[in-house]
């Protein structure tokens, strides 16, 4: 009996135990988890429905393809938009005249600038922008074809206290006819509001107009109208500025101190939560985090324990010599959220680590912050040192490159920066003939990209790698001629000859290169820059540039050829010519002498990308542009300064078989231009003058030539595939 | 544990009654349900069979288990969703701390079915299909938590997706009963239809205190930059039907008009262009004659013609997405899974995913006022980039807007990435489609610099046993004025290095390495000791370069910094009858390698070929003694996609006193295993990186007619 209770006792358990498997088992698993973790709350992954097939749509078709619709006509709701979305809640398209973008059936992006009144102050700074403006491609004087107008009132320093406030700004700008609520105004600004709260408030009511301002917030930033700009200080240069301090590549890519900050440290008002807190990471060996003290009037006032001290450890280093030798450098919120110490750290490739919550990055809008800067939050600050150290070699190799990438591209000078505001705003005009991330974030960066000329990628020589491809196999030869065709034996009509039987010259036949030429000569008599003209009738991605009596073999074209498919950025050509530095004139020197090196190639006969042709037309300023044609020379020279510009490289002489222009003219009876003296000292000038338009000397010196691999080597010539370049 | 627990079950019916056995038996019972027991409590106790056995457990449970969760009328709202919100305002990143992976924990609420005091749902749907996939998909992910005190962000299992089907301030306060909701801190929700008749907002309406939320359809006045994210509006259609990917290029229509509820004001001005330019466009709309149901989603028609939809939006290369009521259509997924460059013209619209995705590479983005201008601003567009955009377009569908798991976990990335900015995902990664990903270079050298002359080179030299010939090297080499330290690296492990004394006194610092092993990697080790950028890797018998010749190279360097600068070249090319790579040390007019027994090149290269060579050719390479050239050529070639550069004519390493190596160069076995090393590291790489070039680089006046003294280079030596 007793074993039979226990059999029966025994089946009961075995079948609660299965019943509980069975049907219970979440309760059991309930159960099991409470056992095994006591904390946390009911814990489990999302179940599969066994219904989940079942389940209901979260719409139907119908209700996703008939939208609802509404009875309110389009139009009447755009109109009612630019009512309700004002001020604060400005956008393009409810607080920009589009229409003053479009006078005369003809887009066009112009910027008028007020006319200053006689007694105004306008700092150096804010005269720096004007100037940029004014000398831009974009000025006109006639706000009548003006898209954007920009304030003679220098709007720059907003804060009460200082020297450079003016007031009574709101007056005046209701005064202006133009004003129109400020739509279609652009206002600068680097510093608003005051001690002790610092507000982004600019002491008058801007409107409709577009905000260009350093250390907005992002919660007053309107996204997609204002314009994040950094903070500059008034020694930024207007034009050309310093390169980056990176001039090579260390392996490992670490410098003495891993991080370092030195600045002040605020003890009370805003700000002062970071910045009373910085000193805790320093630990005196690879991170330096060095603050004061001593700044503002009545510091003894404030001070606490660890001034002195501090002060003390302070005074031990060398700010630029902690920002040579540190790889990443912290760049807190001060009273204001930017700092200039941004753009420092950014021209000395020390990677910034930023603190500043709620910072609207400068030119946010297009630049990929992240690939540059480490962006910290002032929340973490304690987790700053690890963070940094978890940053592996390749990446602060990459973020050390790009923060060069960025500020020679957009922030080493003042028109840089001006530049890229305006551009931010035309790209957002024209939003469909616009750059994308990829051209504003790639080298050479988007001031050097003009949309007009395309908007594909591949349209570019400075892409091909990035997206995979190679340049086309194909060129076009554009042959600058001067003189009348009169007879068949021109030297003219020999080059066509050697270049059209290039198997790489897009040109079909000779018929057709006959038709060419009439067309060209026309086109070239006018004018020596027209040679650069972006004509349509040049299909292909390379050009070959040739003057008219240039000597070439045909052989000698499809090597150079070949080597431009490598370089599709560079030029890539025969003559070489040099610069150099005249330290007792003071001035830069040109020489056609035959030296070690050279940094300009002739465009007589060169090879580069026909994207240089529009930049050429279209961004260089028509006052340079005139002057070249004034004189008709240094057109080639001028070419050599673009390309070096947006490359930063020099550009690459081939094998040729004899010296360019050595040998006497054919007829003989033309006067050479370069023999002439007063032709030598234009070129000279021209030098001086590019430069000084340039803001720097963007020419870089080369030492080697391109040759082919068995070139003059004692081989057989059969082995040889360029071998007429080796005949004497 | 399956079958003992149910032999355990069967097992008292058949014990026969003796009472001698049955105390056996009971014990045998006993132990065999204890032994069930035990191996079913291991099982769960399991680390790694937790999932399965919540699988097998849960498997049987249906979304009407859920518990019921009765909202009482008084019950808290959560307040508006404030405008002002951003990470560093209402976002607790304490939560999600510092982690190694850089990877934010996700925790999901468990299911409960909210009705009101009256017993009425919150909403008519419920659990929907979409979000139930979400769910799945997240929890199956690599951000799911079940740990909700571990969890950075929260994701309620209350179905906001359709705000129709919501009962607004029900579901508000279900939010707010949720036990962890602390004023929406670090919750999420998803939803995809916002707003309500008759003005449509074009947020959800439903209040969420400090929630993010991922919505689909956000103007710019409510999305709250950084800290909401845009989602797409998803296409039940795109599981539905499989569109094939077509090829780019032109198609039969050039704009397609394929909404149905399309404002009359806009239609007319639709008609306009169609009266316009003809052909080129395409105006369908809702077929009037057919039965209403599924199928009418699936049809279009234009003057009684009746065209499939979506298929047809495969046959043109532009596809109108006009907003409606509601700035997110669904039939922008459509037309992207159709390859169709979507024109978008619904003003203030923030396009999904605009944080991290281009869309201009892959969008026509057109004011809603210009729309009569769409013909002429879509004929301005290149065909090639129409091309490009076609492709970018089913990339986006495929990589983002396929599925609810592509658009949840792309939602959770973005929201990750702002959390771990220095780890965040590049622009590349985003949007470049495999393809490019496959065929572009991201060179790690990509800032054109030409490093200054002054810091000059470190010369590295791998030697064995050879040690007059290493001095003779080591003499020579000195002579280079731009020489900065000397690197012997000793691969000998049985024989020590000579005395200091006996070692040729040179100008520049000397220094010696030991090796652990006699290995052909030593040489491209990234050795402390190089403290220069440059590095020139010689062997211990090339005594035959000159001067000039060493200093050129190093010149031309500076100028490439990014690329291997050599002397003697070499070419793969492809054997046709044999169809694979053949090594050829001809001296051909082509060069695709250069030998590194002399060649300079970045220190970084090192570090690659050290750490980052792929597969097992550093293995390989140390294991057949040969081809660590080929390799380090292969390395620099892939990841700059560009070419080597040879410098000078020389063509081969001789000297007088290694003719026997040069023998073995030529010796046709050296030879076959150099080609077997091409193949065996092409099919490594996937792809054939080498680039052909036909230069070389010389000085300036090399062979020019010029006073050899006034050349920077005058001995340049021969073949």
């Amino acid at each position: 009996m007793q074993a039979r209770k226990k059999y029966v006792l025994l089946g009961l358990c075995a079948c609660c135990w299965l019943v509980l498997f069975y049907w219970g088992g979440g309760v059991q698993l309930r159960l099991l988890r409470l056992l095994t973790r006591q904390r946390g709350e009911v814990v489990r992954p999302w179940p599969n429905w066994t219904d989940r097939a079942f389940l209901p749509r979260y719409a139907h078709l119908d209700e996703l393809q008939t939208d609802p619709g509404t009875a309110e006509s389009p139009r009447q709701r755009r109109q009612a938009w630019s009512a309700i979305y004002k001020d604060s809640r400005c956008r393009m398209e409810t607080c920009f005249d589009f229409s003053r973008c479009r006078r005369r059936g003809r887009e066009g992006f112009r910027v008028y600038i007020y006319p200053s009144e006689k007694n105004d102050h306008v700092s150096e700074s804010y005269r720096k922008i004007l100037t940029s403006i004014a000398e831009s491609r974009y000025y006109t004087s006639d706000p009548r074809e003006a898209c954007l107008f920009v304030l003679g009132i220098d709007t720059l320093d907003r804060d009460q206290l200082s020297g450079q406030f003016v007031p009574n700004v709101d007056e005046r700008i209701r005064g202006y006819p133009l004003w129109n609520d400020g739509r279609n105004h652009l206002i600068f600004n680097l510093y608003s509001g005051t001690w002790p709260n610092y507000t982004e408030d600019l002491g008058f009511n801007i409107g409709q107009a577009i905000l260009a301002k350093a250390s907005l917030n992002t919660e007053h930033f309107r996204p997609g109208f204002d314009v994040s700009i950094p903070l500059f200080s008034k020694d930024h240069p207007q034009k050309g500025g310093e390169r980056g301090w990176l001039v090579r590549n260390t392996i490992p890519p670490r410098r003495k101190y891993l991080l370092m900050f030195k600045g002040k440290r605020y003890l009370t008002g805003i700000g002062s939560d970071t910045r009373n807190a910085l000193h805790h990471i320093h630990n005196g060996k690879d991170i330096v985090s060095l603050t004061t003290c001593r700044h503002g009037k009545d510091w003894e006032k404030h001070k606490d324990a660890r001034c002195d001290h501090d002060n003390l450890e302070y005074e031990r280093f060398d700010y630029q010599e902690l920002l040579h030798n540190s790889t990443f450098c912290l760049v807190p919120r001060g009273r204001r959220l930017g700092s200039f110490r941004f753009l420092e750290s950014l021209q000395a490739a020390c990677i910034p680590v930023l603190l500043s919550n709620g910072w609207e990055l400068p030119f946010s809008d297009v630049i990929q912050w992240n690939q540059a800067v480490i962006e910290g939050d002032e929340r973490l600050l304690l987790q700053v040192p690890s963070t940094v150290r978890a940053v592996g070699n390749e990446r602060v190799l990459a973020l050390r490159q790009r923060t060069q990438m960025l500020w020679e591209a957009y922030f080493s000078s003042v028109d840089k920066i001006v530049l890229t505001t305006l551009e931010i705003i035309k790209d957002r005009v024209f939003s469909h003939i616009s750059r994308n991330k990829y051209m504003w974030n790639s080298l050479p960066g988007g001031l050097l990209v003009l949309p007009e000329y395309s908007t594909h990628l591949a349209h570019f020589p400075f892409y091909y790698l990035g997206l995979g491809i190679s340049p086309g196999q194909e060129f076009t030869a554009v042959i600058h001629a001067v003189s009348p065709l009169v007879s068949q034996s021109q030297p003219i009509m020999k080059l066509l000859q050697v270049v059209s039987k290039s198997k790489y010259c897009s040109q079909p036949g000779p018929d057709n290169i006959r038709l060419y030429i009439a067309r060209f000569t026309v086109v070239f008599l006018s004018q020596t820059t027209s040679r650069f003209l972006p004509h349509v009738a040049i299909e292909t991605e390379a050009v070959l540039s040739l003057d008219e009596d240039t000597v070439l073999l045909t052989s000698e074209v499809n090597f150079a050829f070949l080597v431009w498919r490598s370089f599709p950025e560079r030029i890539v050509g025969y003559p070489p010519r040099s610069h150099f530095w005249d330290p007792l004139k003071r001035a830069w020197g040109y020489t056609s002498k035959w030296t070690n090196d050279y940094s300009i190639i002739l465009t007589g006969a060169a090879f580069y990308h026909r994207y240089y042709h529009y930049l050429f037309s279209h961004y260089l300023p028509q006052s340079l542009r005139t002057l070249v044609d004034r004189t008709s020379n240094c057109e080639d020279i001028l070419m050599n300064f673009l390309v070096s510009a947006v490359t930063h490289l020099p550009p690459i002489k081939v094998a040729q078989r004899k010296q360019y222009k050595e040998l006497p003219s054919p007829q003989g009876t033309k006067s050479v231009p370069w023999a002439n003296p007063e032709h030598f000292n234009q070129r000279q000038e021209c030098v001086n003058t590019f430069a000084n338009w340039f803001g720097y000397m963007p020419l870089v010196h080369s030492q080697f030539r391109l040759d082919p691999v068995l070139f003059k080597d004692q081989v057989s010539v059969l082995r040889k595939k360029y071998k007429d370049l080796e005949r004497a | 544990m399956y079958p003992s627990g149910k032999y355990s079950s069967r097992g008292p019916a058949l014990i026969p009654r003796m009472k001698t056995k049955h105390r056996i038996y009971y014990i045998t019972l006993f132990s065999v349900v204890l032994l069930g027991l035990i191996a079913t409590g291991m099982f769960q106790f399991w680390p790694h069979s937790i999932e399965s056995t919540a699988d097998w457990t849960l498997d049987k449970r249906s979304v009407h288990d859920a518990p019921l969760v009765r909202l009482p009328v008084s019950s808290p709202i959560p307040e508006r969703g404030d405008l002002s919100c951003r990470m560093h305002t209402c976002f607790d990143v304490y939560r999600c701390g510092y982690n190694p992976k850089n990877r934010i924990k996700v925790y999901i609420y468990p299911l409960q079915r909210f009705v009101d005091d009256l017993g009425v749902p919150i909403s008519s749907t419920g659990l929907s299909r979409e979000y139930n996939d979400l769910l799945s998909a997240i929890s199956d992910s690599d951000f799911y938590t079940d740990d909700v005190t571990r969890a950075c962000l929260f994701i309620p299992s209350i179905d906001v997706l359709n705000q129709n089907s919501l009962r607004i301030r029900e579901t508000a306060q279900a939010l707010a009963m949720l036990p962890r909701w602390d004023k929406g801190m670090n919750h999420l929700l998803f939803n995809m239809l916002p707003g309500g008749p008759p003005d449509y907002n074009t947020a959800l309406d439903v209040p969420r205190d400090r929630a993010l939320l991922a919505g689909g359809g956000f103007s710019t006045w409510t999305y709250r930059q950084g800290y909401d994210v845009s989602i797409p509006v998803y296409s039940p259609l795109s599981a539905d039907v499989e569109l094939p990917e077509r090829q780019p290029g032109p198609r039969r229509y050039f704009i397609l008009s394929s909404q149905t509820a399309i404002h009359r004001e806009y239609r007319a001005e639709l008609e306009r262009l169609k009266e316009e330019n003809g052909e080129a466009l395409l105006l369908l709309d809702k077929c009037s004659n057919l039965s209403q149901g599924a199928a009418s989603a699936r049809k279009r028609c234009y003057k009684g013609q009746v065209y499939d939809y979506p298929q047809i939006l495969q046959e043109s290369s532009f596809c109108v997405v006009l907003r409606g009521a509601r700035l997110g259509q669904a039939a922008l997924s459509d037309v992207l899974q159709a390859g169709c460059v979507p024109v978008i013209l619904a003003d203030s619209y923030i396009l999904p995913f605009s944080e991290v995705l281009d869309w201009k590479r892959a969008s026509v983005v057109i004011p809603e006022e210009k729309l009569s201008e769409m013909y002429t601003i879509l004929k301005s567009i290149p065909h090639r980039q129409v091309e490009e955009m076609q492709r970018q377009a089913r990339w986006f569908w495929e990589a983002y807007f396929s599925s609810m798991k592509a658009i949840g976990l792309t939602t959770l990335q973005i929201i990750n990435d702002r959390i771990y900015p220095y780890a965040a995902r590049t622009y590349e990664q985003w949007n470049n489609p495999p393809v490019v990903k496959w065929s572009s270079v991201n060179s790690p050298l990509f800032l054109p610099l030409i490093p200054p002359r002054a810091p000059g080179f470190t010369a590295v030299v791998l030697t064995y046993d050879r040690v007059e010939s290493l001095f003779r090297v080591i003499t020579e080499i000195s002579k280079v004025p731009s020489l900065a330290k000397l690197l012997v690296v000793w691969n000998n492990q049985n024989k020590s290095p000579p005395e200091e004394s006996l070692w040729p006194k040179i100008g520049v610092p000397l220094k010696v390495v030991r090796t652990k092993e006699n290995k052909l990697s030593n040489r491209f080790f990234p050795y402390d000791e190089i403290e220069t950028e440059a590095v020139l890797a010689i062997d211990d018998d090339i005594i035959m370069l000159t001067s000039d010749e060493l200093q050129f190279g190093y010149e031309v360097w500076r100028e490439f910094p990014d690329r291997l600068v050599g002397y003697p070249g070499r070419l793969h090319l492809w054997d046709h009858e044999m169809g694979k790579w053949k090594y050829e040390s001809e001296w051909t007019n082509e060069v695709s390698m250069v030998l590194t027994g002399a060649a300079f090149y970045h220190k970084y290269f090192n570090y690659l070929y050290t750490y980052k060579m792929p597969g097992d050719i550093k293995n390989w390479v140390d294991a057949h003694m040969n081809c660590e050239d080929i390799a380090m050529n292969f390395l620099v070639a892939n990841i700059t996609g560009k070419a080597p550069i040879k410098v000078t004519p020389r063509k081969k390493f001789k000297c007088p006193e290694c003719t026997a190596i040069d023998g073995l160069s030529l010796d046709q076995t050296h030879m076959v295993e150099r080609s077997e090393c091409i193949n065996k590291f092409a099919s490594v790489f996937g792809t054939m990186p080498l680039k052909v070039v036909e230069h070389r680089a010389d000085p300036v006046l090399y062979k020019d007619d010029f006073p050899e003294k006034l050349k920077s280079f005058p001995n340049i030596g021969s073949l």
